[in-house]
């Protein structure tokens, strides 16, 4: 537990848990953007159940490339992430520690208040388990996507809109197979083959991704 | 074989050696492509046959299908293109990189403009969340997250190195995209031409389509081409062999 992969999970952790604002605020922004559907389109449950997967994936997916435009910048502004690219050890590490520890405090309380917001867009309840699995499988991956947006525009100013442009294409997977999973529940259709390919986009974000978001940092450190 | 080949593969990876190259081959691709392009077009516009069921609105497949496989085949290439960047740092890997990215992007819109004139009077509908139609349009976005990610970093070394990341990235999930909007109903046509087994479309139709193709492909490399040429002239031109190229002693 003393590792440079450790020591990195626990800085970044701790980090984020004494700023509560910027974990709190994601969810809040989840909240908000659902609860705008039901008064836009209108509040009759017939459409709200039908249109409500969409809806719920878009939002979390949109909290979640939100959250991320600030990962790397602080690092970059106070030195730690040049410190980091030039330690002794694969940049990999502490880049993967750093991934896990922010899916831990936005996905993972994403993915735990998912339910509450498909209950309140009227999908039946035997779909809410689904819709939970299937953040719960889909944010990693756009944690780890969407980190590699954030690494490659680190060192530029105008980040939030560029990050959007460039990995919004790159969610369209998840968001089919996230979304599409769910209405498949809520048709009473078999859902494991679906959330077998969110796991499998799932393994293949993981193994390869770090590897991907460490490469766009040393390319926006300029080395 | 296999030596000249390397041989060239250097060879070309030498920017004053690619200015000449392309400054040789330029005034006849340019020519050779808008002939070959003219042949197809005019030959599937005005003499295949008609076909039974769609008519003359079959037609647009003559644009329709080179902008489509050109705009497919360019992101290929761009991937191709960012990984020996990425490997090697190779210079003129990142210039043809920067270079394919414009025409690329235009044939995507171009298909899927073409795509939606087509659908139509074949399908009633401009527009449809078709798997292959949500495809090309996230291609577009693709080439378009590109072309702003190089130009929103100063370096053109750097840049060139984020975009061939991207573009790495990019081209996984191009095939990703393909397969999970497969999920939604799919209205498409399958494909009607095939390299490698018999073709689902008559021959009178095929061979214009195949010569447009080819034309639409050498249109691509001239632009390319073109780019790289003026693109390698801007980086290096604090280099001796510039200076002497401008003024032209």
């Amino acid at each position: 537990m003393n590792g440079p992969w450790w020591a990195t999970l626990r800085r970044e952790l701790t980090l984020i848990w004494r700023s509560p604002a910027d974990m709190v605020q994601p969810l809040f922004f989840f909240m908000v953007v659902v609860s705008l559907f039901p008064l836009g389109l209108s509040p009759k449950p017939e459409l709200l159940a039908l249109v409500a997967p969409g809806v719920v994936w878009v939002a979390a997916l949109l909290a979640v490339m939100l959250s991320l435009d600030g990962l790397f910048r602080r690092d970059q502004e106070s030195g730690a992430l040049d410190q980091m690219l030039t330690a002794p050890v694969v940049s990999v590490l502490p880049v993967s520690a750093k991934l896990l520890a922010h899916w831990l405090l936005t996905g993972l309380p994403l993915a735990l208040l998912a339910p509450l917001l498909g209950y309140m867009m009227q999908l039946p309840v035997p779909a809410l388990a689904t819709l939970t699995y299937s953040v719960l499988l889909g944010t990693p991956t756009l944690t780890v996507i969407g980190a590699i947006g954030a690494a490659l525009t680190v060192g530029l100013n105008r980040g939030g809109i560029l990050l959007a442009l460039l990995i919004l294409p790159l969610y369209v997977p998840v968001l089919v197979f996230g979304a599409g999973v769910v209405r498949a529940a809520v048709d009473g259709s078999p859902t494991q083959g679906l959330l077998a390919v969110l796991g499998a986009l799932l393994a293949l974000a993981l193994s390869l991704g770090p590897l991907a978001v460490a490469m766009g940092l040393r390319i926006s450190a300029g080395d | 074989m296999w030596n000249t080949l390397k041989r060239w593969y250097h060879q070309l990876g030498s920017p004053r050696y690619f200015y000449r190259f392309a400054d040789i081959v330029l005034p006849w691709l340019w020519p050779l492509a808008l002939i070959v392009l003219a042949i197809g077009l005019v030959w599937g516009l005005a003499y295949a046959p008609v076909e039974r069921y769609q008519g003359d609105s079959y037609r647009i497949i003559y644009l329709h299908v080179p902008a489509s496989s050109g705009a497919l085949m360019g992101y290929i290439a761009m991937g191709v293109a960012g990984l020996v960047c990425l490997v090697w740092r190779m210079k003129m890997a990142e210039v043809m990189l920067k270079a394919l990215a414009p025409f690329g992007a235009v044939l995507a819109a171009v298909s899927l403009i073409s795509g939606a004139i087509w659908g139509k009077p074949t399908w009633g509908t401009y527009w449809q969340w078709d798997a292959r139609l949500t495809s090309m349009l996230i291609l577009l976005f693709m080439y378009l997250g590109v072309m702003v990610l190089q130009s929103a970093i100063r370096d053109p070394r750097q840049a060139a190195r984020a975009a061939s990341l991207l573009a790495l990235v990019g081209v996984i999930n191009v095939v990703i995209v393909k397969y999970s909007v497969e999920w939604l109903n799919t209205l498409h046509q399958g494909a009607t031409l095939n390299l490698f087994s018999e073709s689902s479309i008559n021959p009178a139709m095929k061979y214009p389509l195949l010569i447009s193709m080819l034309g639409m492909w050498l249109l691509y490399a001239a632009n390319v081409l073109m780019r790289a040429r003026a693109e390698v002239l801007s980086r290096e031109r604090r280099s001796g062999w510039v200076r002497k190229l401008v003024e032209g002693h």
